[in-house]
């Protein structure tokens, strides 16, 4: 805490005798990229790549409705263990699967694999036997929601054919960084580094200037007969107490004084109870950068009721058991999950994000009707290894978002008639504040 | 308007005692007890400046380190999770509620696996509007912690393993009689069951009885309660009988009673209905004819009844007071054969059979009461209870069970009870915790709560319905039918036992029948299972002990206490008594004229002695209307059982002063009171605040709506230079403008019946804490909503003997439920000098706690005074740890609503249209891409109320049921309490029409 206030101290002091030129700009800077991320980070869905190239399977792939269902489809049933491109993740990736395989036999395939296997089918066999006789469960899928699935794929891969950087569609998206800024204030390091040097020049500056001056003052008093004027003016002595002792000199510092510690404490006090960073140590090592990163698993398969529920839900241990009664069973941090199935204790996890208790936030209004992407709150979860609070929580936060973000009405009978009335008496845009979304009732009760 | 109707609230308003005149124009107390509630906690009492400065420098000093490190909090997910339990989503289990003649079907709403709120069940023909107050609060027992978690033997803890082979081997060599003694039972499983288990006994008996017995209306009716259809009649007589509040079935009762009392301009008919009674009980205050009649006139008067039914003169000398009454009442019903009805709450059986005789005579049968649907709510049986207390006596009795019986307790020959046990060998009771019969019991096997248990109910012939557990059982206890079949060497539990039952009537396939049944929660196609035994005799009249002088005690059940088995639930001790508005405890309710003879103040605490020559002591009630010579005292108080810890030391017993004669119960008696010079204060909601004479409820008569419905209703307009305007075409404020929803709601006064289901449905829906007597003497009661009971009688202008009699004696009685009315121009939210309160987008009067610094300068602005204070921490605070424990221990906790705030001290409270429910249906329209559906969102008071009378919904959508009641109730029943303050509410009143001429 002392050395948190010193450091702070410190900086602020630094920052209000030299930056009041340099912080202006900073700041400015600081709050117009906010401004441009919460724009980007409220677009719904991934980028609508059009390309229709690579279509061969005679799957509409044109048709937004068919590829959005199968989206929902892969991403909550397969995602788990197939990427749609050609990464290895417990099965094979899928790109080029409509080529590869024939369509009824794919259908059969999923429906129930170990009945082809069975039956002696020399593809599944080989498919069977080649990724170490993994079973693939049986899928209670209707022909069309196969269909629906593999015209996802498809239209994947010609995607990726039109835009070649792209990893996956979903949870690449990089939502952009310091949608929470720093309470203290914005200041970069690149900052600290200008400062010194600048201070160190003005040094150089001073000390050159001063032993000019003396060296001109002796030059003039042992060669020259300076008149009394002269000598006057050449000999005089500056008087620093003149300074120190003067009223308003005096006031100034006083002054300078009470408005940086007024500043520190405000800021201090602000700073009280956010957890903005706060990274426990949980009590298995898992890595979100793993899951949700490297192997692309769709955050509703574990979080299952992010989009039904007020909470998004912490998995439970028979979520975790659908893949690892299969996968890396034998690793240590498995093992603990194993323990606690035995011992029939469930898994204490630490919470990373605390609202407080007067705060009604519910997940299901954010992910499902208004569109906002999990990152856009929760940072860039996808490269966390072991998970922090990304953003700041607080009030005014939420309230700047509310405030900022338009409302995602498109498709949403519910709106209608509320974004006409809207155009016909405003100009701005229909942002959830302008709904009502500021009001005390809807987040306390 | 005829003549001028004078409200006043109690008493005390109406003589404008010193005292109340004091405190009348004062109604913030100027005294603040703070420091004799709290003198010990360290905040209150004496605190001295330094004192003060230390723990000030101490609080910053401990906030700022507190701040520096934040407490570690876990998430602990399921470890295996099921599958229809999502983490932040209700779930919904169709339900039902029974207990000791109160019957509902409900819906329970479960939060990860708890339930934690009871709703009606729509599906239900009997009961598919609301809740009675019991049925709601009734889901707080699941969470007592003073509840039975193991078995007991002789009083200590054992397992069940023991209990089990300690029963079988004691049955086993039992010699004598084996009796099975319970309340009422509907379920026909579990009756079968009894019987099974009884068999394999040469000697066994069932014995059913009622603590508040029914038995002399069932041998007068062949066994069964008649199938009343209070729906079909035009002219109710009641005599005695509260069939609104605690008689037989009033949820039923009340949602027939009321299809008639509604009216509109395009139907302006109303049954009428006389109501002859001692004590004022809710049914007489929705009459539109009271006559208060003494208990020994009762036979009188009903034999004038049937003497002028059926045109036999003399006989039954009416007193003079209910002559008018009386005679108007036999034209009426003469006049409407076929469409009358006739009930009495006396359980004399002569009296009764007279009844039914009147009722055959108007031609009842088949019309009014339905012949093929009698209710089987009540089944107990005086005259068996009685025989079986003798051969306890007589010790010809082997063994014992005790299910939903308390007798020691609830039966008048309590003494006899105690004795007879001590000669009875084996004594099991099935009672969840020690209590005034369980605690003479060898075993004590708790029963579940009826949350945990499977069961059938058949409350009325026809009409199936299931119970079915929301809740894995919390303690060590088993379902009562389980016990059974366990003892009777059964390897199947109950559950498969009643599957097995319900076979014999299922239609098609059986498990798609059970399916939908468990589903639906009843099954109502005429199907009947239930077998009752009727024991009964012959009606024979009783004869009544009589003395013209001495005072007579009627004991009656309060609404929500019933017969002692609301008694430790805080929600519904603190509801009070829907007339009297007492709290927590019972009293001696007695008429002015007696306590002024006998110089007696409200408070006085009386000796009363029984003709037996026991005798309690109980504080006297004013109670207006209460007849004259006759006292109230209500039953199921006075309990003393450390596992009742919110009952304990309530009030006295009143069970003792009930008679029994000739093998009846009779719930009168002859009394003597005496002052014993003590005073112990009665906890009231509603004495203090004066109206001021100001028009906040109105009333008038159907004739004059028949007339001119848009007469009905007082519309005060402000005078202006040009002319009189209404309040709201004058004001100094902008008006808001809603353009997505509008919430707003509809009281019909006509249809409130007084219940106070809403009011408990409110407490629980929005965590609103329970305060306890001292704090509600305190005026410190935190009722959201509460429901304002105004006493009313026309001053008349001429002044001949008859009509200066004192308008006290029998005053009419106006319901106003009253909360937040969320005033568009609300006076509250200008005083808030931090903004705390504020209005919304929706017309919602907004209530921000973590804002509210506790000026409560809103409270002082409030003209409606529904604000409600938090002196104190409610919650984990020992000085409420027993009124208020389901804030104060982990297990009464899980009762609260997870979605709304437990308030902290110092804050201000208020209804909030129950906000999260509107925002939940919001959402679920917004998930569903569509607008939200009228009836979606609505608040929890108008989801409880049995009558419909409460209307909530969205006042934009010009299709919902309330623009429709707005639309066409304007200008004529439509008004705004204080409308001349131009405060706009959101809440409308609908006059209410008394069906006088």
């Amino acid at each position: 805490m002392i050395s948190c206030i010193v450091k702070t101290k410190i900086k602020v002091f630094l920052a209000f005798l030299i930056a009041l030129v340099v912080s202006f700009g900073a700041y400015a800077q600081g709050e117009s990229e906010q401004a441009e991320v919460s724009q980007k980070g409220v677009t719904p869905g991934a980028t609508e790549g059009a390309a229709a190239a690579a279509n061969t399977s005679g799957l509409p792939i044109d048709d937004q409705a068919v590829v959005t269902a199968g989206d929902a489809l892969f991403k909550n049933n397969c995602a788990v263990c197939h990427s749609a491109g050609s990464d290895v993740i417990v099965g094979p990736g899928l790109a080029g699967i409509n080529e590869r395989r024939s369509h009824d036999w794919l259908i059969r395939w999923i429906k129930n694999s170990q009945a082809l296997i069975q039956a002696g089918d020399p593809e599944a066999v080989a498919v069977y036997n080649e990724y170490n006789k993994q079973a693939m469960p049986s899928f209670n899928f209707t022909d069309e929601e196969i269909t629906a699935i593999l015209t996802y794929i498809a239209s994947a891969e010609a995607e990726v054919a039109a835009v070649p950087t792209t990893v996956g569609s979903d949870g690449s998206q990089t939502p952009g960084e310091g949608v929470g800024t720093d309470a203290i204030g914005a200041v970069g390091g690149y900052l600290d580094i200008i400062l010194v040097v600048l201070i160190v020049v003005l040094i150089v500056l001073v000390v050159t200037l001063l032993l000019i001056t003396s060296l001109l003052k002796n030059y003039l008093n042992a060669n020259r007969k300076l008149n009394e004027y002269d000598n006057e003016v050449v000999n005089q002595r500056f008087d620093f107490s003149k300074i120190y002792k003067s009223k308003a000199v005096r006031t100034l510092v006083v002054l300078i004084f009470v408005v940086v510690l007024l500043d520190l404490t405000l800021d201090t006090a602000m700073g009280i109870g956010i957890q903005q960073g706060y990274q426990p140590r949980q009590p298995i090592a898992f890595s979100h950068k793993l899951h949700a990163g490297e192997h692309q698993i769709n955050c509703n398969y574990c979080h299952t009721t992010v989009y039904k529920s007020k909470s998004a839900s912490i998995p439970s241990a028979n979520i975790c058991m659908n893949c690892h009664s299969q996968i890396q069973t034998e690793s240590p941090e498995i093992q603990k999950i194993y323990r606690a199935i035995e011992r029939n204790r469930p898994i204490e996890w630490v919470r990373v994000h605390n609202l407080p208790d007067l705060a009604y936030f519910n997940h299901s209004q954010h992910t499902q009707v208004g569109g906002i992407e999990c990152q856009t709150c929760h940072g860039p979860i996808q490269e966390m290894d072991v998970v922090y609070q990304y953003s700041p929580l607080t009030m005014g936060w939420c309230i700047d978002c509310h405030r900022e973000t338009p409302l995602n009405t498109e498709g949403n009978g519910y709106y209608d008639n509320l974004v006409e009335l809207h155009e016909a008496t405003s100009k701005g845009a229909f942002t959830v504040s302008s709904n009502g979304g500021t009001e005390c009732y809807k987040c306390h009760y | 308007m005829q003549d001028r109707i004078k409200y006043w609230r109690g008493i005390e308003e109406l003589e404008n005692t010193p005292e109340f005149a004091k405190h009348a124009h004062n109604e913030f107390p100027e005294f603040l007890p703070v420091k004799e509630t709290s003198a010990e906690s360290s905040l209150g009492g004496k605190t001295k400046r330094r004192d003060f400065l230390k723990l000030m420098g101490f609080s910053v000093a401990a906030v700022s380190l507190a701040s520096c490190e934040a407490p570690v909090r876990k998430a602990i997910p399921y470890l295996n999770k099921p599958a229809d339990v999502e983490p932040g989503v209700a779930n919904w289990y169709a339900s039902t509620y029974y207990q000791n003649g109160n019957y509902n079907s409900i819906l329970v709403k479960t939060r990860e696996g708890r339930p934690i709120k009871i709703e009606p069940n729509p599906m239900s023909t009997l009961t598919p509007y609301g809740t009675s107050p019991g049925a709601q609060a009734s889901v707080l027992g699941v969470y007592d912690h003073n509840r039975l978690r193991t078995p007991l033997i002789g009083g200590k803890e054992a397992q069940w393993q023991q209990v089990d082979n300690e029963i079988a081997s004691r049955l086993g060599n039992v010699t004598g009689k084996v009796a099975f003694v319970s309340s009422t039972i509907i379920s026909p499983s579990t009756k079968q069951l009894i019987n099974e288990f009884g068999s394999r006994f040469g000697n066994f008996e069932h014995v059913t009885y009622d603590a508040n017995s029914a038995s002399g209306l069932l041998s007068a009716n062949g066994g069964t309660v008649p199938g009343y259809d209070f729906s079909q009649a035009q002219v109710i007589v009641s005599i005695n009988a509260d069939f609104l509040g605690t008689w037989i079935a009033p949820i039923p009762f009340a949602k027939q009673y009321i299809q008639n009392r509604k009216v509109s301009a395009e139907n302006p008919t109303m049954s009428k209905h006389y109501q002859f009674e001692t004590h004022y009980s809710l049914t007489g205050a929705n009459a539109d004819i009271r006559v208060p009649i003494r208990p020994s006139e009762e036979a009188a008067v009903i034999t004038a009844l049937y003497n002028g039914i059926t045109g036999q003169g003399g006989g039954g000398e009416v007193p003079a007071a209910a002559a008018d009454a009386m005679a108007a009442a036999i034209t009426e019903l003469r006049a409407s054969q076929g469409r009358a009805l006739v009930v009495a709450g006396s359980n004399d059986p002569g009296t009764q059979a007279m009844v039914t005789a009147i009722n055959r005579a108007l031609g009842a049968e088949g019309t009014t009461i339905d012949t093929n649907a009698p209710f089987y709510t009540k089944q107990g049986n005086d005259a068996d209870m009685i025989r079986l207390i003798r051969e306890m006596n007589a010790g010809t009795v082997g063994a014992v069970f005790f299910y939903n019986s308390n007798p020691v307790y609830d039966h008048p020959l309590a003494a006899e009870v105690v004795s007879g046990l001590e000669r009875v060998p084996l004594k099991v009771s099935f009672s969840d915790r020690v209590e005034e019969t369980s605690q003479l019991a060898d075993f004590i096997t708790p029963d579940h709560h009826y949350l945990e248990s499977w069961n059938d109910n058949e409350p009325r012939r026809g009409f199936l319905s299931l119970t079915q557990p929301t809740i894995s059982p919390i303690f060590l206890t088993r379902q009562m039918q389980d016990s059974l079949l366990t003892w009777s060497g059964s390897n199947t539990n109950y559950y498969e036992y009643i599957r097995n039952n319900w076979r014999k009537v299922a239609t098609g396939d059986f498990n798609q029948f059970w399916e939908q049944a468990v589903h639906d929660g009843v099954v109502e196609n005429g199907t009947t299972m239930l077998t009752v035994n009727n024991t009964f005799t012959a009606a024979s009249p009783v004869a009544k002990p009589v003395s013209a002088a001495a005072i007579e005690a009627v004991l009656y059940e309060k609404v929500g206490i019933g017969t002692g088995d609301g008694v430790n639930n805080p929600w519904l001790q603190e509801m009070g008594d829907p007339i009297s508005k007492a709290t927590w405890g019972n009293y001696v309710a007695m008429p002015r004229s007696m306590a002024v003879e006998m110089e007696i103040v409200q408070g006085d605490v009386l000796l009363v002695t029984l003709a037996n020559g026991t005798s309690m002591e109980l504080p006297a009630l004013m109670q207006p209307g209460q007849a004259n010579g006759t006292v109230g005292i209500a039953i199921g108080y006075g309990r003393k059982s450390d596992m009742m810890p919110v009952a304990n030391g309530l009030g006295a017993n009143a069970y003792p002063a009930a008679t029994v004669v000739d093998n009846t119960v009779l719930y009168t008696g002859p009394v003597t009171l005496e002052k014993t010079g003590a005073t112990s204060p009665i906890a009231q909601l509603q004495t203090h605040h004066t109206i001021m004479d100001r028009l906040v409820v109105q009333e008038n008569t159907l004739a004059k709506y028949k007339e001119n419905p848009k007469e009905v209703t007082e519309y005060i307009r402000i005078a202006t230079h040009e002319g009189p305007a209404k309040p709201a075409t004058i004001s100094l404020w902008d008006d808001y403008e809603y353009k997505n929803h509008h919430w707003g709601m509809v009281v019909d006064l006509n249809s409130c019946i007084g219940c106070g289901a809403c009011s408990v449905s409110c407490h629980i829906e929005n965590n609103v804490p329970v305060v306890g007597k001292a704090e509600v003497l305190n005026r410190r009661d935190m009722h959201w909503m509460r429901i304002d009971r105004y006493y009313s009688a026309v001053e008349h202008e001429e002044k001949d003997y008859a009509t200066m009699e004192d308008p006290a004696d029998n005053p009419s009685v106006i319901f106003q439920p009253m909360m937040c009315q969320h005033c568009n121009h609300a006076p509250c939210e200008t005083v808030c000098p931090v903004a705390a309160t504020m209005h919304s987008s929706e017309g919602m009067n907004q209530m921000a706690y973590n804002r509210c610094v506790g000026t409560r300068y809103c409270a002082n602005n409030c003209p409606y005074k529904v604000r409600r204070f938090n002196w104190f921490a409610y919650f984990n605070n020992d000085k409420f740890a027993t009124e208020n424990y389901m804030m104060n221990n982990d297990l009464g906790k899980m009762v609260l609503n997870p979605d709304v705030t437990v308030r902290a001290r110092g804050v201000m409270e208020k209804c909030s249209f129950c906000v999260q429910r509107v925002q939940l249906a919001k959402l679920e329209a917004k998930r569903e891409n569509r607008r939200p559906r009228d009836g979606e969102a609505v608040s929890a008071c108008a989801q409880s109320c049995p009558t419909e009378a409460i209307v909530f919904g969205d006042m934009k959508d010009p299709n919902s049921r309330i623009s429709q009641i707005l639309y066409r109730e304007q200008g004529e029943r439509a008004f705004h309490v204080l409308e001349e303050l131009n405060t706009q509410p959101n809440v409308t009143y609908l006059t209410k029409i008394r069906n006088l001429a």
